[in-house]
């Protein structure tokens, strides 16, 4: 082996060190430029490196605000399989006014498509956060449910999972790197048939992970103690008292050791330690629920209660 | 020598005094005249349209649209990656590094979405009904001021 081709070989080597182990762009385009420029390398696959690198570094966080978008509908129309809609338009029209009271004071007000609430026909108590802010809750849980306030806290609590992106947090990264593949290799806004068909696997794939995330396995427990406590930080900026969260919770601990574990208590950490948790930094306080809010909840509560 | 200190001071001088391009990113961006979720709208701007923004203020930018209207938009609208529109365009063809731009349009889009409604995969009915939810701002104004909600809107 002559000299110039091993230390030929010797860079290849640590080409390939620097784009496997290196996390930063800058070192490893400086290292796929310079074995392009002594030739270890064509231009091509320079740039195959680079773009294939690049995917593989890319995680939920990098997808688009357009893409959480689509993967939000795709996972609403999913859940919708399994819990059908409550077509009761007075109450839909009241879930919308105060969700969108609540997610005007959110720390993300503003998604691709907004924040959309909608009711499911299901007694089980529970609610569902779809990527880029469509929101389901069950009549069950509006049933669990005695005033605007509590309600408002349940809600805080679903914009906030939406504000973190924490349904997008449940994407397998195999299928990312995957679809982040694709997308950079592409050069066309139409992908052509086998891409789309790829991109459409992955796409369904990571909708399954986020479905099965909200349905079946739930969140992090901290994932969960970060919603409570935004949503507390939601509801003062709102209006709303605080302890409506503790309120809302007391009582999803009464109904959910009745329910035997299902819907909202297979999903999410008990009410108990989760009221525990915001105890150190909220007070208790049981206030008379202001008249107007309880007549609107009342009002709206009717049509659903007279669904079946 | 002198010239190159100069330009570069101007530089600085200049990047501190205006704006710096930021990209919206959400569908239809609205350009408020108060820096409030509830001010009344002054313009809208599309997905990717690139605005010019001053330091932000309490989670708002004052904005100047391509087309010279100013109002406010909140951050959350609003990122600093440039967002390239379809490939193949103008926009797409701006020659900087992949990962400062965001490909919109790209990957998990409406073409997917066609697909998996032609198959009969989804049924997207019920989606599309609750997307088209809309609450008005006075409606929320009007909300807030029944329901005895201190403080004012965001």
């Amino acid at each position: 082996m002559s000299e110039r081709h091993l230390s030929a070989t010797m860079l290849a080597l640590s080409v390939a060190v620097a784009v496997l182990f290196c996390g930063c762009q800058a070192v490893r385009e400086a290292g796929t430029e310079l074995a392009k420029q002594t030739g270890v390398i064509t231009e091509e696959q320079a740039a195959s490196i680079n773009r294939g690198a690049q995917a593989i570094e890319k995680t939920w966080q990098d997808l688009t605000p357009e893409q959480e978008y689509y993967i939000g509908r795709a996972v609403t129309a999913q859940v919708l399989q399994t819990y059908p809609p409550l077509d009761r338009p007075q109450a839909n029209a009241y879930l919308n006014l105060l969700g969108q009271s609540l997610a005007i004071f959110s720390e993300r007000p503003e998604t691709f498509g907004g924040y959309h609430f909608l009711l499911l026909d299901s007694d089980e108590i529970n609610a569902f956060a779809g990527p880029g802010g469509l929101i389901l809750v069950t009549r069950g849980m509006l049933r669990c449910c005695q005033s605007e306030d509590e309600l408002a806290a349940v809600l805080a609590h679903e914009i906030c999972h939406v504000a973190k992106k924490h349904g997008l947090s449940a994407i397998k990264q195999g299928r990312l790197t995957e679809a982040f593949t694709i997308i950079a290799a592409e050069s066309a806004k139409q992908s052509g048939s086998e891409e789309l068909a790829s991109l459409t696997r992955e796409f369904e794939g990571s909708v399954s992970d986020v479905v099965m995330t909200l349905t079946t396995s739930g969140y992090s427990r901290t994932q969960e103690r970060e919603a409570d406590a935004a949503a507390v930080r939601l509801l003062q900026r709102a209006g709303y008292p605080q302890a409506a969260m503790l309120t809302m919770l007391r009582r999803m601990d009464e109904r959910l050791a009745d329910a035997g574990g299902l819907g909202f208590a297979k999903t999410h950490p008990s009410a108990r330690s989760r009221a525990d948790a915001l105890r150190a930094v909220i007070a208790e306080t049981e206030a008379a629920p202001d008249p107007v809010r309880q007549q609107r909840f009342a009002a709206a509560m009717q049509t659903v209660v007279a669904a079946r | 020598m002198r010239i190159r200190v100069l330009a570069v001071v101007v530089a600085i001088s200049a990047g501190a005094a205006f704006a710096t391009s930021m990209s919206v990113q959400v569908r239809n961006g609205k350009v408020r005249a108060t820096p409030s979720q509830l001010g009344r709208v002054v313009a809208t701007v599309e997905y990717g349209a690139v605005v010019q923004a001053e330091a932000p203020q309490q989670g708002w930018y004052r904005v100047t649209t391509a087309s010279g209207q100013t109002g406010w938009l909140h951050e959350s609208a609003l990122s600093k990656k440039q967002i390239a529109m379809r490939a193949g365009t103008s926009d797409a063809a701006t020659g900087v590094s992949s990962d400062e731009v965001a490909l919109a349009g790209k990957g998990f889009n409406e073409q997917v979405e066609a697909k998996l409604r032609a198959d009969g995969t989804l049924d997207y009915t019920w989606v599309d009904r609750m997307a088209a939810f809309e609450v008005r701002a006075d409606e929320i104004l009007r909300f807030r001021t029944e329901g005895n909600l201190p403080g004012g809107a965001q």
